[in-house]
């Protein structure tokens, strides 16, 4: 499963705000194909890290390769272009528009149609507005909320609105899925559910970059994880060591695991 | 009651024959409406219909930019101004330049998106209540410029304004006068009506397109949620540009119209007042929502005038003689409709239908 063919190199990322060192010499490697496990203490620096990957902020120093190609100083947008998609810890769906329009404008950078196709609705807008559509219907059935695709965004529960998220971000058609938090709020059932959402989205040949507080889903789903801790990582492994790591107990966990 | 017009409004949407008569006798109502009421309430009802066609105009390029992107522009009036100067300095005596509508139309609307991207340029990082400071200096920057720019070389006789600007005329005819085609005596208002008429109509178009396509979804994600907009590989900043640009344009298409119209444009058209009387048509029409913004538009323009002709005559003949000047009434009663319609009907008058069912429970449960 797993080719070891690195998809995202961070080498020694550096974040301050002000005097605050949110991210200390951070590096690590992301495989093409695996489920890359990202946990941490409140405050380690785990959403800044992501923020970093995903061009909201500029690291101070450090270099960040994708895909073969650096991505610092890309902007948001360009980097969701290069194949990162992400969701966010807070929800943030476009809770006016429907569901299904929600994921049509996660198809925005794959697709061209400008403001002349649009004034003139010439063939080839829509035609590609049609594949759009289809497109889409084929997104929300993937996480199945295919049932809610006219209603809007901010009616879904809750679970259903996370996973809206994941399909908007895969809408995009991303090389890396990077999720904040997904299962934050979700009872067991729903989290089983995900859990077995974001393996087949792994089997289809998207890589994953999980940021999560559930252990348990953690510890069952990724392939590795890193653990950071005041900014810096202290540990990065398959699950079954890094929750053994006298390092990772001492500071993420304050003693055994159960 | 509400139900059942829902439910006839539905399946009047859905049938297409009907769908078509409907379309039919709304065209005959709008060709005839004019000389209805030319010969019933007269002429001047002719000239505030057609400024209200320039309103609607008007509102809808702000609602590309207010109600799609939602960036709150209190300025918008400016693009209108530039509209109107370009048609004034291209067509009439102060430059001695005449040339013909169809090149100063695309040339104004040229100009006003120019400006829109460059007043919009610096705004891009804003939002909220700061865009609408700096796009309320840039709108009175505009005006100022207007009004001072009679010197040192004297480009748009300042306060004094410019007079004499050329109608459009096709095939030699000007539009301002009367004409008599098919025995049927058109006065320019008339004619006007039906140019105004058929641009607007354009405009709708062009929104309801851009509002359902990839780009105007754009502008919707944009309006709910800037940063995830960019996560989905949005360039904000071009796709904000071109509102700004777009907007402007419908902006300076309306203001041309509007100095050929009138025959005159003075920097005192453009003022703030202006810029808010626009956004209160956005606004209560409902904000993002083209046939909400028109209906808003419409009754903005005419409620005003109506009451205008009414309200002497009316206290006349209830009370002996006038008490209130007709002019306080009207934006006595202006504030209080807004005040009300804000209170009771928050998302406006007619909001798009998607948010009206969120924003009321009843109809979202069936």
């Amino acid at each position: 499963m797993i080719l070891h063919m690195p998809l995202l190199e961070l080498t020694k990322i550096n974040k301050n705000f002000g005097g605050v060192q949110a991210l200390n010499d951070v590096s690590l490697t992301i495989n093409e194909g695996e489920i890359y496990g990202l946990i941490g203490p409140n405050g380690a620096g785990k959403t800044t890290l992501f923020n970093v990957i995903t061009g909201v902020y500029l690291p101070n120093n450090g270099r960040i390769k994708f895909d073969a190609r650096s991505i610092v100083g890309r902007k948001p947008h360009q980097v969701a272009t290069a194949g990162i998609a992400r969701t966010f810890q807070n929800i943030r769906l476009f809770q006016n528009m429907t569901v299904m329009e929600n994921v049509m404008v996660g198809m925005h950078a794959k697709t061209s149609t400008g403001s002349f196709g649009a004034i003139f609705n010439t063939k080839s807008a829509r035609h590609e507005e049609k594949m759009i559509r289809t497109q889409s219907m084929r997104w929300l059935d993937y996480v199945g909320i295919l049932t809610e695709a006219d209603n809007l965004a901010r009616n879904l529960s809750y679970g259903d609105q996370r996973r809206l998220e994941i399909a908007r971000a895969l809408a995009t058609r991303p090389k890396l899925l990077a999720l904040d938090e997904p299962a934050a709020g979700m009872n067991a059932i729903e989290t089983e559910e995900l859990k077995g959402l974001i393996q087949t989205i792994r089997t289809d040949g998207v890589s994953i970059l999980l940021i999560e507080h559930d252990v348990k889903l953690i510890m069952n789903l990724c392939d590795r994880v890193a653990v950071l801790d005041y900014g810096q990582k202290i540990a990065e492994d398959v699950p079954q060591l890094v929750r053994k790591d006298p390092n990772v107990i001492q500071a993420y966990i304050g003693g055994e695991l159960p | 009651m509400k139900h059942f017009v829902q439910d006839l409004w539905c399946k009047f949407r859905n049938n297409r024959k009907a769908l078509f008569c409907g379309y039919i006798l709304l065209f005959l109502a709008l060709a005839v409406l004019p000389f209805l009421l030319s010969n019933t309430v007269g002429r001047t009802w002719v000239r505030i219909l057609d400024f209200a066609l320039i309103y609607a105009m008007l509102a809808l390029g702000l609602n590309i930019v207010v109600g799609f992107a939602g960036l709150l522009d209190l300025g918008y009036i400016a693009f209108y101004a530039v509209g109107a100067y370009t048609w004034a300095l291209l067509a009439s005596p102060q430059f001695d330049l005449h040339l013909p509508f169809w090149a100063i139309l695309p040339i104004g609307a040229g100009m006003a998106a120019l400006f829109g991207v460059l007043l919009g340029a610096p705004t891009l990082r804003l939002r909220g209540d700061y865009l609408a400071i700096v796009t309320l200096g840039f709108g009175e920057i505009i005006r100022i410029f207007l009004n001072n720019l009679d010197h040192p070389v004297n480009v748009t006789n300042g306060p004094i304004g410019i007079n004499k600007i050329d109608p459009i005329s096709i095939g030699g005819a000007d539009l301002t006068r009367t004409h008599e085609l098919l025995g049927i005596s058109f006065s320019g208002v008339h004619t006007y009506y039906y140019v105004l008429l058929a641009l607007l109509f354009m405009t709708i178009v062009i929104c309801v397109r851009l509002e359902k396509s990839r780009i105007g979804r754009a502008w919707l994600a944009i309006r709910e949620d800037e940063l995830a907009a960019q996560a989905m590989g949005i360039n904000t900043r071009n796709v904000k540009l071109l509102a700004f640009a777009l907007g402007a344009m419908f902006g300076g298409i309306a203001g041309g119209l509007f100095a050929s119209l009138q025959g005159f444009v003075s920097p005192e058209s453009f003022g703030l007042l202006e810029s808010i009387m626009v956004l209160c048509m956005v606004v209560l029409g409902g904000m993002g929502h083209v046939y909400g913004v028109l209906l808003g538009a419409i009754l903005l323009t005419v409620l005003p005038e109506i009451l205008r002709s009414t309200a002497s005559p009316i206290q006349r003949t209830l009370f002996g003689d006038v008490y209130i000047d007709p002019e306080a009434l009207r934006m006595l009663l202006f504030g209080l409709a807004l005040i009300l319609v804000m209170l009771m009907r928050p998302t406006g008058l007619w909001p798009a239908p998607k948010r009206r069912t969120a924003a009321d429970p009843d109809i979202a449960k069936d």
